[in-house]
């Protein structure tokens, strides 16, 4: 399907972008939506207030559902990165 | 079994059974024939396009039916865009359209032409500033919009499109599916769909209406049939059960759209009452007033269709979970909702208040399985 809004990310002027250190990473590769989001609600409190959470995810559906549950529970959703191998890093902000 | 899916098809409306079953035997003839039974049919068929005409705002001549609203959408779009051929091969669309607009455009694209997608608010609802100013760019050949959202009900600012489609010289096809027998058509349309059983019509009849003075050419080879504007034989039983149910409905619409609206407030009210973690989508107040959707975080939508079936509810959902095409659903990706544990109620004419009584009461619970199920404290 091309009609997807393509991925709005950083991209385009650096071919590379490099993807900012996290707090914590949590590995949702292969998994399928809602579960990355499970991953994340469960896992947020285990960072400090303001820090930020790297989800790896390549569930087209979590590309824009983590946004919008960061949207929903009034987190910060700081950017998305692609991955070379496929999906995305996709950086929360822990904001209570 | 309660079922809240009208937005997929409408129960077969008691106007139209009757007039089916009459038009079976009386109506069964080639209307493109000189003799009796011929000329009956003809009538019939004739009658039928006055009164759809009439509801809908189009005249006889510049209507046609085809087999189903899909295929209203692929002849209307693509032969507009072959229409205007000359003027320019850019096509401008919602990105919140019908699978069936979108797949024509994907044609329009694989045969040369180009094609702009304009985005929309957390509503569903088209950026207008942004439409405008893409009609208006040199070589556009047509654009189209939807009168309203098939997922989360938005209604979408038609006229005012028309309008800005008028002043830069671009037919505009509007995709009146979703509100076609329940809302009236805004003007400016040059080139209109609507699809028979989503109004309560039988299966198989779609409308095609193609505004006078529109440049149009079929992009299929030529047939004698529907002002040589859709090929094969007329289903006439059909589409005199398909006029009768949309006089029917605009009879009733008036009563009904106030009763089914006030029930989707209800809904829209009680559902983040009684469920934790649940948004509900699209604009609350320029929307259908049948339909309604809403998306549950730490839910797959399919599991939850599945509960809701069990317990006596058929309602459906453009979560991606539940799609064969493991792609969210379009729409409420371009919007920037949840796509995951997504429902969508619809509520049929004539449904009890108590179905949805049922509804909201079974909710809660249904929805606290499928999260417990999936490890969700």
């Amino acid at each position: 399907m091309i009609w997807r809004k393509k991925a709005p990310a950083p991209v385009v002027e650096n071919p590379a972008p490099v993807i900012p250190e996290t707090a914590l990473t949590i590995d949702a590769l292969g998994r399928k939506c809602p579960i990355p989001i499970i991953m994340l609600a469960e896992r947020v409190g285990e960072v400090p207030m303001g820090a930020v959470i790297s989800v790896l995810a390549d569930d087209p559906a979590a590309f824009t559902d983590i946004p919008a549950w960061c949207r929903l529970k009034s987190h910060e959703h700081v950017d998305s990165y692609e991955l070379p191998q496929g999906g995305w890093a996709i950086h929360v902000r822990r904001k209570y | 079994m309660a079922y809240l899916d009208a937005a997929s098809t409408e129960p077969l409306h008691p106007a139209a059974r009757e007039a089916m079953l009459a038009a079976l035997d009386v109506g069964w003839a080639d209307p493109a024939r000189l003799y009796g039974s011929a000329r009956r049919a003809r009538l019939l068929l004739d009658q039928a396009r006055a009164e759809i005409g009439e509801v809908l705002g189009a005249r006889p001549d510049e209507l046609s039916f085809t087999s189903s609203g899909t295929q209203a959408v692929h002849l209307g779009l693509l032969g507009a865009l072959q229409g205007r051929r000359r003027a320019g091969r850019h096509l401008v669309v919602s990105a919140v359209e019908h699978s069936s607009v979108l797949h024509a455009a994907g044609v329009h694209e694989r045969d040369g032409g180009t094609v702009q997608t304009v985005g929309v608010a957390l509503s569903g609802r088209v950026d207008l500033p942004e439409f405008t100013g893409a009609v208006a760019a040199e070589g556009v050949a047509v654009a189209a919009l939807q009168t309203a959202n098939h997922e989360v009900g938005t209604v979408q600012p038609v006229a005012e499109a028309a309008e800005a489609c008028r002043a830069a010289g671009v037919p505009l096809l509007v995709d009146a599916a979703q509100s076609a027998g329940r809302l009236p058509i805004p003007p400016g349309w040059s080139v209109l769909t609507a699809s028979a059983h989503k109004w309560g019509g039988p299966a198989g009849v779609g409308v095609l209406a193609v505004r006078k003075g529109t440049r149009w050419r079929s992009p299929y080879p030529e047939d004698e049939r529907e002002q040589r504007r859709v090929p094969g034989y007329e289903n006439v039983p059909a589409v005199v059960a398909a006029a009768a149910a949309l006089r029917a409905r605009a009879a009733e619409s008036a009563a009904e759209n106030a009763r089914l609206s006030a029930l989707v407030d209800r809904i829209r009210a009680e559902v983040p009452r009684r469920v934790p973690d649940v948004e509900v989508i699209g604009d609350p107040v320029d929307r259908l007033p049948h339909l309604v959707t809403f998306s549950c975080l730490y839910v797959d939508g399919e599991a939850l269709l599945t509960e809701l079936d069990k317990t006596g509810f058929a309602v459906s959902s453009g979560s991606s979970c539940t799609a064969s095409t493991l792609r969210p659903s379009h729409v409420l990706e371009a919007m920037g909702v949840l796509t995951h544990g997504n429902v969508r109620v619809s509520l049929p004419r004539g449904i009890p208040e108590d179905d949805v009584e049922r509804f909201l009461t079974v909710l809660p619970d249904v929805v606290l399985r499928v999260r417990r199920s999936l490890g969700v404290r």
